[in-house]
């Protein structure tokens, strides 16, 4: 019977399925990080369980963590407190951990692929909703609470039921200064931030095959925005490619490899399998989107205005109203008229090197506005590490940018990277919900060129008709 | 797990939709490394005023809904990141189960709960309930009527009653793992533990020869 790439995938891991309907799931890689795991390990040390394959489990610490001067020194005693439970835990249960002296720390859904440990046709899973990050790769990639953290740790398998399929496919080509931000973006606009709860996205189409594997991975990520808790790309040469090209120390290699890439091969979407739901969105016409409200699906063509109270498909006029009331904008105000304090160029979205390349080549001889605090927060060490190499360092500090140590950052907010009350923020994260970024702090989602190029202006351009871009 | 078979309680409502769980437990209390004291920092960007006091205009803040352990509110509770650390907050707040709509727009539907955070709550023996958006309206119009109200739930005969003047009451569908789970309280690694010939061999044929480092 023809079968979707998901279901292959899934198919390759149940260990069992139990009278109950309910299947036990096996994961190849658990990727665990400070905030989510603390009580997870203390489960397993109330229980008596060890970690079943600590050498399949992976640790970094990345969401509470200084990107200043302060980050091998951590002044919040209870930050520090998390840190230091993740390092005890790891040398307690053999887990591998990437310290904050490591050259290949970063944000867990960024090293993951950096270090070659997503990889096509894996199951990967962690305390974090981005985990659907890895599903660029082809890989069953979800987020979990923190007692599923501790029943894989102690396990290695998860109890679940089979989602959903929705194909999702992105036919054309973009346009210049459109990126994958603006095509999951506009995704999300048009299903909703529920659009997608139960279901398992598959992406695909010529749009899709056109782009990088940084690219997809910014796709892949905000699946969850959407409600669902994984996206996956069917791998391809350019899959290959990534996975191949660099030192990527757990990636396969001589006969492992060939073995592999024989596997990697039979990962698509039989012709004639069925998805459960569909959509096609053309992006040859897609301009730049902005998210103007207090959820991923109130979003707008930057070239557009807030909309109208009762125009807003899926949340109701009292919710836009509310959403409004705390983003301080009115309907029908210009999208480009809308001035910001800060810009945030990071999170496991958009803080890749393409990303930064992007920004870099807007910032480039150019100055931020005097209005603006810009932070750029580089996804990894080796990230850093790169961008340093290719001299973006230079031209984000020469722009007035602040250059960051790797992280999560604002994206949520739990170091001291955060908005003030009413401070507006073009970001290139992921949520835009009320707070996120700090308390009475107000979120625009757009794309690293959308969001350098509103640091330079003080307030929203559309980068397809801008005047300074180059 | 604590076990979930009937439960009465006073009722309060939310009406919101599209509660994300950094709402629920902001993320400046993420950094506790125990599973208890979130409680009291539940929904705390809505609940305290920038002075610490109680903002009364909240609803949870308002009389009646003081003590509820039944939660009413609108679709895709629990959306974004995935911290259990808001079914924490959520239960240690009081509340033992959670009501909200499935709504259904033309060929498509916003569930009720979002994915990651139903399953939380599940782990947590925190019963979530979907039902219609019709009866879900006449729930909330039937408080807004009587605000200080108390509701039954019978998870093994799958009822939600509200003791309103007029009851309302309702029935719920639930998957039958997930209410076994529930009425059990059973320990789902352990469960899990008693398939461990299984897990083993299945890990003998499962090739993970390009999953471990080289």
């Amino acid at each position: 019977m023809a079968k979707t790439l998901f279901e292959k995938i899934w198919d390759r891991h149940v260990v069992k399925t139990r009278k109950d309907g309910v299947t036990l799931l096996y994961i190849d890689r658990h990727l665990v990080h400070e905030v989510t795991s603390p009580q997870a390990f203390d489960g397993l040390r109330e229980t008596g369980r060890p970690v079943r394959r600590p050498e399949l489990t992976y640790a970094t610490m990345d969401h509470n963590i200084p990107t200043d001067e302060t980050r091998l020194a951590i002044q919040d005693p209870i930050a520090k407190a998390q840190v230091d439970a993740l390092r005890n835990n790891c040398k307690e249960f053999g887990v591998k951990l990437y310290d904050l002296d490591s050259n290949q720390q970063g944000i867990v859904h960024i090293i993951g692929p950096e270090l070659g440990l997503t990889l096509p046709g894996t199951t990967i899973v962690c305390g974090d909703s981005h985990t659907s990050t890895h599903g660029a790769f082809g890989a069953l990639a979800f987020g979990i609470g923190t007692s599923e953290v501790e029943h894989v740790l102690a396990t290695q398998c998860l109890p679940q039921k089979k989602a959903k399929t929705f194909k999702v496919s992105f036919d054309g080509q973009l346009k210049p200064g459109v990126s994958a931000k603006d095509m999951i973006l506009k995704l999300i606009g048009e299903i909703g931030a529920a659009g997608g709860t139960g279901y398992v996205l598959e992406y695909c189409g010529e749009a899709i095959r056109s782009l990088s594997m940084e690219a997809r991975m910014t796709i892949c990520n905000m699946s969850i925005e959407a409600g669902a808790r994984a996206g996956i790309i069917a791998p391809d040469e350019v899959t290959l490619e990534y996975i191949t090209s660099s030192d990527r120390p757990y990636a396969p290699k001589g006969a492992a490899l060939e073995e592999a890439k024989a596997l990697w091969k039979t990962l698509q979407t039989d012709e004639g399998a069925t998805f459960d739901r569909e959509i096609h969105i053309d992006v040859s016409n897609l301009t730049p989107q902005i998210t103007w409200g207090t959820s991923p699906g109130m979003v707008t063509d930057v070239a557009g205005n807030v909309p109208a109270l009762d125009a807003v498909p899926g949340y109701s006029a009292s919710d836009v109203q509310k959403s409004l009331d705390y983003m301080g904008l009115k309907p029908g105000t210009p999208m480009t008229d809308v001035t910001i304090d800060v810009v945030f160029i990071g999170s496991c979205t958009n803080a890749r090197i393409e990303d930064l390349r992007q920004a870099a080549a807007i910032f480039r001889g150019k100055k931020v506005a005097s209005s603006v605090t810009a932070l750029v927060v580089p996804g990894s060490q080796q990230v850093k590490a790169q961008a340093e190499a290719e001299g973006l360092d230079s031209i984000f500090i020469e722009a007035g940018c602040q250059w960051r140590q790797s992280g999560c950052s604002m994206c949520l907010g739990m170091n001291n990277d955060q908005l003030k009350p009413q401070q507006r923020c073009a970001s290139t994260s992921n949520r835009n919900f009320e707070g996120r970024q700090g308390k009475g702090g107000r979120t625009h989602l757009v794309s690293p060129q959308m969001a350098a190029a509103a640091a330079i202006e003080g307030k929203f351009v559309d980068i397809t008709t801008w005047s300074e871009v180059s | 797990m604590e076990p979930f078979t009937q439960h009465t309680g006073w009722v309060a409502t939310l009406n919101r939709a599209n509660v994300d769980t950094d709402q629920i437990i902001p993320k400046q209390f993420m950094k506790l490394i125990t599973r208890t004291g979130f409680g009291k920092h539940a929904f705390n960007d809505w609940r305290y005023l920038p002075n610490g006091d109680m903002d009364k205009n909240f609803e949870l803040n308002q009389e009646h809904a003081q003590g509820a352990s039944v939660l009413i509110t609108r679709n895709n509770f629990g959306c974004g990141s995935s911290r259990e650390h808001a079914v924490w907050a959520i239960k240690q707040y009081g509340f033992r189960t959670l009501v909200a709509p499935r709504v259904v727009q033309g060929d498509s539907t916003i569930p009720g709960f979002a994915d990651i955070f139903r399953n939380n709550c599940l782990k947590n023996g925190v019963l979530t309930i979907e039902l219609d958006t019709e009866t879900v309206d006449k729930l909330f119009a039937a408080m807004s009527n009587q605000p200080r109200a108390e509701a039954t739930i019978d998870l093994p005969a799958q009822t939600f009653t509200l003791h309103t003047k007029t009851p309302i009451q309702v029935a719920f569908d639930i998957d039958p793992a997930t209410k076994d789970q529930l009425i059990q309280g059973l320990d789902e690694i352990a469960l899990t533990l008693q398939s461990d010939t299984d897990i083993t061999t299945f890990e003998k044929q499962h090739n993970v020869q390009w999953t471990a480092k080289t």
